[in-house]
């Protein structure tokens, strides 16, 4: 167990009568990817709202594990929570900056940077060279990403232009744009191609490992959480059900009930059918 | 590319001559006219062969034109496109600016010529449409570029002229000190009202707007001791060329034809107040067209289109709406005092419901954050309007007859074509 980025304790979200998610606790790591998977309605994109204060948990606390001091997440306003914290999200449908450009999707990643190089835009208006010299470090960030997604061609379209998988992979740069803590991927791979996959794989696995930050995933795509997690938590009507890297949830009794049912004859089946089942 | 079918176009000509025809008998090659025996049918053949034989040629020679063009410009790629609208948006933006620069040279000079005699006349209209650019300019912040729909911008436009009268009748200061201060509070006005109502979104915010530009209106009609209600502000003080009047004679020091050594005109002071409001619309222009590409022009543009993902990316969106209120009500309120300062009294019938909407228009029709568009439009509205002025009440007809062509073959506006802020293959923007 290396450094522990951020910890979940007793996280629970009640919506009216309805328990979205109950008393869920657990720990993601730095360069490690977390994996939180379920059935349908299990509570999983309940739990990243909850992390990037989108909802304000009914019970729990989140700490992540800053460079100078602790956050405690469920306390924050939603936006500070990417401002301060650096937690970065990616969301279930795509949401890009449509009419804008793709490296304009990037530099606004960086508008807190920017906004105090540009001297809350007050020196920015004289185009003072300290200025400059930042939005000229944020293009090159921009452009460093844009390689790493192969995108460099289209910097300068309309992010609405992309292709599906593009704007994907553009999403995902975008987050990383905001240079996070931690990576929250919502559905990444829903409506890609096995290729497409394979390649955001291989873009997980580089952000994982050079960049340093900690990624969490939710995925319905068995055979990717299977290859590239290294921690997975199973969550099923809101409630955590198993927990531990992908050889042993793929054999844990209760996991293979939450996705075929409880039934005797399906004891044997393993992960293998879970991921078809998808 | 197909050759043009001529046999094909001239078989379609001959039926739109022959609809033609069908219908210019009976309406009009027969007309009764009143005889002495009563109702008598006069019989007109030959209008209706002339008129039939000029729908057909008509149709033949558009049809033609039509043709040819598309033969010209096939098919034109997206990029195409825009880069042809954008070069298109340069030269109509620069032909504009060099027309606005020397409106009153040209205007004295055909005067002198003897081609017209209504100098101040053409001169208070480019006055009053250069007003509404520069408020379609500063609306274009707040609608083009952030995407909050303000249906009460003249409540900063009334604030402006307000402030600016007050100022200048109680402490008598000078215009340049009154013209930033008008601004200001303006500004201050677009903050108190944002802090509020900017939660809201869409529909909701529009009519939160519509309402607080009507509280502002009959405020300044109720406020009798402070504002003169109906009655408005008047002798509203005149502006000076930096501490030069424009008048006959001073009794404090030299006039502004004193110190030129010009003959006394009014005409000067026409001139000097048409210089005066296209600085200042260069100025929003040139603000505007400067912050786009800055941090906080970005966030703009992008709460405009995804306020979430911008929560997401670490943005406040209260702050960065409330700057694009306050930076939009701020030209609005220079607007404003301008406004003062030329009419030399204001009411509060000057700042009716109408005129947001008219300024809304601009914005719309223009083409969202299209800063050329917004300049074509204030001129077809403002200018268009005045000018056919003659034709009393048909203006507003074809007022809503160009609004609804417009909203059919050009929905998105007039100019509608975004440029990135920042490019990064063949731009030297992008190297700082």
């Amino acid at each position: 167990m290396s450094e522990p980025l951020l910890t979940v304790e007793h996280l629970s979200m009640r919506f009216g009568g309805l328990i979205a998610v109950n008393d869920v606790s657990f720990i993601a790591e730095k360069r490690r990817i977390t994996s939180i998977i379920g059935p349908n309605g299990a509570g999983k994109t309940t739990v990243f709202n909850c992390l990037t204060g989108f909802y304000k948990p009914t019970v729990g606390r989140l700490v992540l594990a800053g460079a100078e001091k602790e956050h405690y997440l469920e306390r924050m306003d939603d936006f500070r929570i990417g401002q301060v914290a650096g937690v970065a999200r990616t969301f279930q449908n795509i949401r890009l900056f449509p009419a804008m450009s793709v490296l304009e999707n990037l530099l606004v990643a960086q508008h807190n940077k920017l906004m105090r190089a540009s001297g809350w835009s007050v020196l920015g208006l004289f185009g003072v060279p300290s200025y400059r010299r930042a939005e000229g470090a944020a293009v090159e960030l921009g452009r460093y990403w844009l390689e790493k997604i192969n995108l460099i061609d289209r910097a300068d379209e309309p992010a609405g232009d992309l292709p599906y998988g593009d704007q994907r992979r553009l999403e995902i740069a975008r987050a990383m744009c905001t240079e996070p803590q931690i990576l929250c991927l919502d559905e990444p791979a829903a409506g890609l191609n096995p290729r497409e996959t394979a390649d955001l794989n291989g873009l997980l696995r580089f952000i994982r490992d050079d960049s340093g930050v900690g990624v969490l995933l939710i995925e319905h795509d068995m055979s990717m959480v299977m290859e590239i997690s290294d921690h997975i938590v199973v969550l099923d009507y809101g409630q955590k059900i198993a927990e531990g890297d992908p050889e042993s949830v793929r054999s844990n009794p209760d996991v293979i009930r939450a996705y075929l049912g409880d039934d005797e004859e399906n004891d044997d089946i393993d992960a293998e059918a879970i991921g078809d089942r998808q | 590319m197909a050759p043009i079918d001529y046999p094909q176009q001239a078989k379609e000509s001959l039926l739109a001559g022959i609809v033609a025809l069908a219908l210019t008998v009976p309406m009009m090659g027969l007309r009764t006219t009143s005889g002495q025996d009563g109702m008598v049918i006069d019989i007109r053949m030959g209008d209706a062969a002339l008129t039939t034989l000029g729908v057909a040629v008509g149709h033949f020679v558009i049809s033609l034109i039509r043709q040819a063009l598309q033969q010209r410009s096939p098919k034109e790629t997206k990029t195409e496109k825009s880069a042809r609208l954008k070069s298109v948006a340069i030269w109509i933006g620069w032909a504009s600016f060099a027309f606005a620069l020397t409106l009153p040279v040209t205007l004295n000079l055909t005067e002198n010529l003897g081609l017209h005699d209504k100098t101040r006349y053409y001169l208070d209209i480019g006055i009053l449409v250069l007003t509404y650019v520069m408020l379609g300019w500063g609306l274009n912040i707040v609608v083009g570029l952030a995407g909050l729909l303000d249906l009460g911008y003249v409540a900063f436009y009334a604030v402006g002229a307000y402030s600016y009268a007050l100022i200048a009748a109680h402490f008598g200061w000078s215009y340049w000190v009154c013209l930033p201060l008008a601004g200001l509070f303006a500004a201050f006005f677009g903050v108190i009202l944002g802090f509020p109502v900017l939660r809201l979104r869409g529909d909701y915010l529009a009519i939160v707007t519509l309402g607080f530009g009507e509280i502002v209106r009959v405020v300044l009609l109720n406020w009798y001791q402070f504002t003169g209600g109906p009655d408005g502000l008047s002798r509203i003080p005149r502006p000076d060329f930096f501490g030069l009047p424009f008048k006959r004679s001073s009794s404090e020091g030299e006039t502004f034809h004193q110190f030129f050594g010009l003959d006394y005109s009014s005409i000067h002071r026409i001139i000097f107040l048409y210089y005066l409001i296209f600085i200042l619309a260069l100025i929003t222009n040139a603000f505007t067209l400067r912050i786009r590409k800055l941090p906080v022009g970005r966030a703009w543009e992008a709460l405009r289109e995804d306020e979430i993902a911008c929560r997401s990316l670490g943005l406040n969106p209260t702050n960065t709406k409330l700057t694009a209120f306050a930076i939009g009500a701020m030209f609005g309120g220079f607007a404003g005092a301008f406004f003062a300062t030329r009419q030399g009294f204001i009411s509060p019938e000057s700042f009716t419901f109408i005129e947001s909407a008219v300024i809304l228009a601009i914005v719309v029709l223009g083409g969202m954050g299209s800063q050329i568009g917004v300049v074509i439009a204030a001129a077809v509205l403002i200018g268009g309007t005045e000018m056919f002025r003659g034709l009393e009440e048909f203006r507003m007809l074809a007022f809503g007859m160009a609004m609804v062509a417009i909203m059919v073959w050009k929905p998105r506006g007039l100019l509608a074509n975004r440029e990135p802020t920042v490019k990064l293959h063949g731009d030297k923007e992008a190297k700082p």
